[in-house]
């Protein structure tokens, strides 16, 4: 039974270049911890060829010409984690969430569904890259073994069954600790003065005496490094939330480059929504303004109270076009523009069952819903929200005995 | 043409008179025959345009006087006040939306009376209504020109809103009926409206099912509008005594508005059409 392992190198990094992917080629780093005291969390591969590791503090750090820095954002690593989960739930309905930046999926009956399991491999590594991630992609026999090379190895990897502990055996037994605990460095520093550097060293111990020596643990080790562990998958079934979130390292102040990371949002969560074969009806739209330091009491933390401008924006009917969704959102705060700087950008969608229409050759001329939303929305911004919309008689006397509501077009297929 | 003697090929400088097809096969060999006019294609076999898809008014006797109003053309309706040109309107409006058609008005004075189209059979969820002025008022005081300055200067705004509206839905597509109220602006306005954004309309729904509408006191679309019929009311005959109980006390006055309507033009048949009356008769 095979199983698959898609595991994020750099996971905080990945994370903050899935909103700025321009960043990929600079040297980068994320920075956690409050200042003066702050340290390297992650950094990327630019950066570590630069002579930059985590732990390093920003003052050592700050002497690299050309270092780009970041403060970690967890907004932006639980939106990445979750566009993760959508693709390996695009793949496998059996999905574990083993770590923020691993997940595993079982891939049991799905080679004549994708192919191959190279060709499934390479599949989840590209769908990952059209999420904006970086990931390493690995196909074995058990769930551990396929996290290990995952992990250890670089871009896509396929473990044939048998070939496990001979395949494993160049990696650093570091792999096996993914949270370095107490016991983790205990251990570490046990098979240090061994001399046990690589995976098929431990595994050519003999088992007795590894267990005389580190207990179960160490047996338990030993069976990771030779590729023999069997266990089941902890399937997940996390809700749909879909949501992305950037922060800004500086406010904004214009609706052009606004709209320029809307459209990045968008896509993204369009992506997500696709590769679940949903679509959405209601975009939520939270835009965290700059006060600018007056007249706002400051929060015990230290940090400023932010005001918070929202809009929503409702659709006749589900749609899945980022390019729409754009110009309507860009439509709307053109109409109602935020009234301050912008520091950071909340983008959720309501996620809903996709239209299914079928047109007959019979049925009368019919405006296309996107289309029409658009018109809709530029009709009201020349005449005016109130102005364009179907009519609703009131039931009086009196001579403005009508309201003007929104105009909802149903199509002939959804009458029926 | 007609009157020039054609020679046979076969017998150079001999008039041979042969039948009307045989006749067109002479040209097209004499034709093809000249080097420079090889490229020419004959009017014979020049794309025909067939005629546009009728729908119906609304109005039984429009649609036995015109045939109906054409998908893809602009059709335009003139008449002065109370001339029945709203009725007209109301009447495809109600027309379209039983067929299951989107429509469209916009409605440039804001004139638009939801009560008469409800009783007219307009059903308001496939109508999209469009105001883009304030409705003009009425003034009678002594400084009626400013006054009318005014009302001039306040819809002037609203006509340019309405063309780009216009633009919008027109370019959206997938309207059945798409209606320019322009009754109640004044003819200065109205006139103002430059030939060549009709021509855009027209070309707009060119090849398209849509149904362009405009209502005006005088004819504003020109050479664009494939269809021109003059509306004028004739008289208001006495209030009839077999009225229902049911029928509102202000509705009575209007029983038996004689409406003649003028067939001024029509595009739509080879020969050019001849002016050609019909008279309806209003009902509460």
């Amino acid at each position: 039974m095979p199983f698959a392992c898609i595991f994020v190198p750099d996971f905080p990094v990945e994370a903050l270049l899935r909103a700025e992917p321009e960043l990929r080629t600079q040297p980068l780093a994320v920075l956690e911890g409050k200042a003066p005291l702050q340290k390297v969390l992650a950094v990327n591969e630019n950066a570590r060829r630069a002579g930059i590791d985590p732990g390093m503090t920003k003052l050592q750090i700050e002497a690299c010409t050309g270092l780009v820095l970041r403060a970690r954002s967890l907004p932006q690593e639980a939106a990445a984690h979750a566009a993760l989960l959508d693709c390996a739930q695009s793949f496998s309905p059996r999905v574990e969430d083993a770590a923020c930046d691993t997940i595993v999926l079982d891939l049991a009956g799905l080679q004549p569904l994708f192919g191959p399991l190279p060709k499934i491999a390479r599949a989840l590594a590209r769908r990952a890259s059209d999420l904006g991630l970086k990931a390493s992609v690995a196909v074995a026999g058990n769930p551990d073994t396929a996290a290990l090379a995952a992990r250890g190895f670089s871009g896509v990897t396929v473990i044939l069954e048998g070939t496990e502990a001979e395949q494993l055996g160049s990696l650093p037994v570091e792999v096996l600790f993914e949270n370095s605990t107490q016991k983790s460095s205990q251990l570490l520093e046990t098979f240090s003065r061994w001399g046990i550097r690589k995976l098929r060293d431990l595994a050519a111990l003999p088992d007795v005496a590894l267990s005389e020596r580190l207990g179960q643990d160490g047996v338990y080790l030993q069976k990771l490094a030779r590729g023999i562990t069997s266990r089941t998958l902890v399937p997940v079934e996390p809700l749909l939330v879909f949501e992305e979130v950037i922060e800004l390292e500086y406010p904004l102040v214009l609706l052009e480059p606004l709209a320029f990371l809307l459209g990045r949002l968008l896509e993204q969560l369009c992506a997500r929504l696709e590769s679940r074969a949903l679509a959405t009806q209601e975009l939520r739209l939270c835009l965290e303004l700059d006060n600018g330091g007056t007249g706002v009491l400051a929060r015990p933390s230290g940090a400023q109270a932010r005001q918070s401008f929202q809009r929503t924006l409702r659709l006749p009917v589900p749609l899945l076009d980022s390019r729409t969704f754009l110009k309507l959102l860009q439509l709307d705060l053109k109409a109602h523009p935020p009234g301050a700087p912008i520091v950071e950008i909340h983008l959720a969608a309501e996620p809903v069952r996709p239209r299914a229409a079928q047109h007959g050759l019979f049925l009368p001329p019919e405006p296309e819903p996107e289309k029409l939303e658009l018109t809709l929305a530029r009709i009201a911004g020349i005449v005016g929200e109130d102005k364009v919309g179907s009519l609703a008689l009131l039931d009086t006397h009196r001579h403005e005995g009508f309201r003007m509501q929104r105009f909802v077009f149903t199509t002939e297929t959804q009458r029926h | 043409m007609s009157s020039l003697p054609l020679v046979s090929s076969a017998a150079p400088g001999r008039f041979i008179p042969v039948a009307a097809s045989a006749r067109s096969m002479l040209v097209l060999e004499r034709l093809s025959a000249i080097p420079k006019l090889a490229g020419v294609a004959p009017a014979a076999r020049l794309y025909v345009r067939p005629a546009p898809q009728m729908v119906s008014s609304g109005v039984r006797e429009i649609d036995a006087l015109t045939g109906g109003f054409p998908r893809g053309c602009l059709t335009e309706i003139c008449g002065p006040a109370s001339s029945g040109r709203t009725s007209v309107l109301l009447a495809a409006l109600g027309a379209a939306t039983r067929r299951r058609e989107v429509c469209a008005l916009v409605d440039i004075s804001d004139a638009f009376n939801p009560h008469s189209a409800a009783a007219a059979g307009v059903n308001f969820e496939k109508m999209l209504w469009v105001r883009c002025g304030t409705r003009l008022q009425k003034s009678g005081s002594p400084q009626r020109h400013r006054d009318t300055e005014k009302k001039n200067e306040k819809i002037e705004k609203p006509v340019e809103q309405a063309l780009r509206v216009i633009d919008l839905l027109l370019q959206s597509g997938g309207f059945g009926l798409v209606i320019i109220d322009l009754g109640d602006t004044p003819v200065k306005m109205a006139r103002r409206v430059p030939l060549a954004s009709w021509f855009r309309f027209q070309r707009a729904v060119e090849h398209t099912a849509t149904v362009l509408f405009v209502i005006s006191q005088v004819p504003c679309a020109q050479t664009c509008a494939s269809l021109l019929l003059k509306v004028s009311g004739k008289k208001l005959s006495a209030v009839s005594s077999q009225l229902s109980a049911k029928t509102p006390a202000h509705a009575q006055r209007l029983h038996g508005l004689q409406i003649q309507g003028e067939l001024l033009r029509s595009r739509l048949e080879r020969k050019p059409a001849g002016s050609v009356t019909s008279a309806f008769v209003t009902k509460v």
